[in-house]
């Protein structure tokens, strides 16, 4: 179960299968990307997704922020956790590469997060959130 | 000058609140150093063999007399009373409290400054040449086009968190005065068909792997700009290495992969990026363009000056820069006195150059990456008064491209990384040199000094580099030839086993002494070095 989840619907009770697994397996709808492995394997199968997985095992390995954002881009609408070393200060960024779950190794302050999560009221640029980067509020 | 709107400037008090929050987490223990430490390090605040040291963004190396009297400001408040200019045209402190950093930002803030990303592993602090908008050959001025980075790449949630930092630097002009292929991605606007665009080169840096950016793709129409950029660092983020620090830079991923096949996924990347949107419109850019305009030139301003001072004669010759507005020049204040630190200025010296940009140069300053100051507006017939002021503030020493005008790291006297000290070097060979006629007569030699292998001191770029090593406990000297960070760019060859402090400005006096008898009319010791080769200067040098 997730611990912080921005998401309505309810939350999938089937365990996450490797990306190798998941693409010889016709019938997962959960699936964990380990940092190294590439999301894009991911993009003809995501009709039939309804959880990936992204592994950070160090926070400061930021390949998942990518991969999140590929998946997103792809049309990718079901549920998109950050599992591992995940901490306070990197939501905010993840939220707005689309994850809308977590599951971090050490469990997060809540107020902490929330009050990450309003510091920033603007975005520079577009992202995979429904953030509007200023050169639009500018320009209309 | 760029002027926050309330965009920006409700970004930049954003995060000053926020950072003011992980101090406070910081200080109450409910972070370790180990968490805190990226987090600080996205604000510039590094933890140096003393004390914290803070780097403070100068966007471009672009700033008004406001923002340098704050930098003055800061100094005397929370600092030793000056400050450090830097390689990336931005400025550290070096004896900063953590508990002072949130008011320092604080107080940044009111004058439109911060210290976002002026390290860390994110895109740092955009640079450009120190001449924009005020030289002759640029095809436009860069400087809209830094800004648009800058905004593009300040806390963009995908590339926070990269293999290693970035650094990007935009130019227009031929003559390269930023080191533009020795950064992760070095950006020239061009024209082709009447037409703006941005030449790429991508994978240059220094470094303990040293290497000169290939061209990736040698026209990106300016309505792609940001698009194609973005589509470079999602490849890099995706495969750039993580399991050794030492190979993360983007530069090691192209070497392995090969310039070609980088520029292969960068395209297929770009043609999907191309469809997100990201390009702002045309009148965006013509938003920021119009901060640059040109300043209300006179355009009567008499274009003779008085040489009847011989010493200012001098430092007019070797400190004063053709503009393209007739009437008016491009002023460099050397930072580099013989007996000083290179880069540092006092409080006091700040306000002077502050007083100075307000009266004579349309209120403008820049950075430069060779740790100088520029006032890029000044009407020749205040050339006079300018060096007058300038020479009672210490600050008219007429050296310029000459050999004291050196570039050094701070090295270890203040960093934890250094193996060696740069400053005493440095201090020494301006020494020697100390006779400004004999530095003349040497002409434009670029001498750059790096404490450590990570080459802050750029050594690999200097017609005259010098690396210093720990060599079994003592400090070492490596001296290098023939480097050049211009459009020639070039690395520099190690001339062989290294020296201690003295027995290194030895060395170089060798290697000059060398020059003057083998070069011929005209050439400077770079043009030498290429057209005889690196052995007859290790012959003099080693005998």
């Amino acid at each position: 179960m997730a611990e912080l989840r921005f998401r309505d619907d309810a939350a999938l009770e089937q365990p996450a299968v490797t990306l190798d697994s998941f693409l010889t397996q016709s019938n997962a709808t959960a699936v964990r990307l380990e940092s190294d492995e590439d999301a894009r394997l991911l993009i003809p199968h995501l009709d039939r997704l309804a959880l990936v997985e992204v592994a950070f095992p160090k926070f400061r390995d930021g390949r998942g922020y990518s991969s999140a954002r590929i998946l997103r881009e792809a049309g990718y609408t079901g549920e998109l956790r950050a599992a591992g070393d995940v901490l306070v200060d990197q939501i905010a960024f993840m939220r707005r590469c689309g994850f809308d779950s977590f599951v971090p190794d050490v469990p997060l302050d809540a107020e902490a997060v929330e009050a990450s999560l309003n510091f920033y009221g603007q975005v520079y640029q577009g992202a995979a959130d429904a953030g509007v980067p200023v050169w639009k509020l500018r320009h209309g | 000058m760029y002027k926050y709107d309330q965009y920006d400037q409700a970004i930049v008090d954003a995060r000053v609140a926020e950072f003011g929050d992980q101090v406070r987490r910081r200080l109450a223990g409910d972070m370790t150093e180990d968490q805190f430490k990226p987090l600080r390090l996205m604000n510039g605040l590094y933890l140096q063999l003393h004390a914290y040291m803070l780097r403070v963004a100068i966007p471009y190396g672009t700033l008004d007399s406001r923002q340098m009297r704050m930098l003055a400001h800061i100094a005397r408040k929370y600092d030793r009373d000056y400050g450090h200019f830097t390689t990336r045209q931005n400025i550290q402190y070096n004896w900063i409290k953590l508990e002072d950093s949130p008011a320092i930002l604080a107080d940044l803030a009111t004058v439109e400054m911060h210290a976002i990303q002026t390290s860390g592993n994110c895109i740092r602090n955009i640079s450009s040449d120190q001449y924009a908008g005020a030289a002759a050959d640029e095809v436009a001025d860069p400087r809209p086009w830094a800004e648009l980075l800058r905004q593009w790449s300040t806390f963009h949630p995908e590339f926070s968190y990269l293999p290693r930092k970035f650094k990007i630097a935009v130019i227009a002009s031929d003559e390269d005065r930023a080191a533009m292929k020795l950064h992760d991605i070095g950006i020239q606007l061009v024209e082709r068909d009447g037409k703006l665009g941005a030449a790429f080169y991508v994978g240059g840096g220094m470094g303990r792997t040293p290497m000169v950016a290939p061209l990736i793709k040698d026209f990106v129409p300016i309505e792609d700009y940001l698009s194609y950029t973005e589509a470079c660092l999602r490849v890099y983020n995706r495969y750039g290495r993580r399991d050794n620090i030492y190979k993360a830079r983007i530069k090691i991923l192209i070497h392995e992969l090969g310039a070609a096949e980088y520029a292969r996924q960068v395209e297929e990347e770009f043609a999907h990026v191309k469809t997100l949107g990201i390009d702002p419109p045309a009148a965006e850019l013509e938003r920021i363009s119009a901060f640059f305009a040109p300043p209300a030139y006179d355009a009567g301003a008499p274009d003779s000056v008085d040489r009847s001072d011989p010493d200012f004669a001098v430092w007019l010759d070797q400190n004063v820069k053709a503009h393209k507005q007739p009437g008016y020049a491009i002023v460099n204040i050397s930072l580099k006195p013989v007996g000083g630190i290179p880069g540092d200025a006092s409080s006091a010296q700040i306000d002077v150059m502050a007083d100075l940009a307000e009266r004579y140069s349309f209120d403008e300053l820049r950075v430069t990456h060779a740790q100088n100051i520029v006032l890029p507006h000044v009407a020749k017939r205040d050339l006079y008064a300018m060096w007058q002021a300038l020479t009672e503030a210490d600050l008219a020493a007429a050296n310029l491209d000459l050999i004291s005008d050196i570039i050094a790291c701070p090295g270890l006297d203040y960093c934890s990384l250094a193996n060696a000290r740069s400053i005493p070097v440095a201090q020494k060979i301006a020494q020697r040199f100390a006779d400004l006629d004999r530095q003349r007569t040497l002409g434009e030699l670029k001498l750059k000094i790096s404490g450590c292998i990570n080459a802050c001191g750029h050594h690999h770029a200097g017609h005259i580099g010098i690396l210093g090593v720990d060599r079994k406990g003592t400090e070492n000297y490596q001296l290098l030839l023939g480097g050049s960070g211009a459009e020639d760019t070039s690395l520099g060859k190690i001339t062989g086993p290294g020296f201690d402090e003295d027995g290194v400005v030895d060395a170089i006096e060798r290697v000059t002494d060398k020059y003057l008898e083998l070069r011929d009319t005209g050439e400077r010791f770079l043009d030498t070095y290429r057209r005889v080769g690196f052995d007859p200067f290790k012959e003099a040098i080693y005998g």
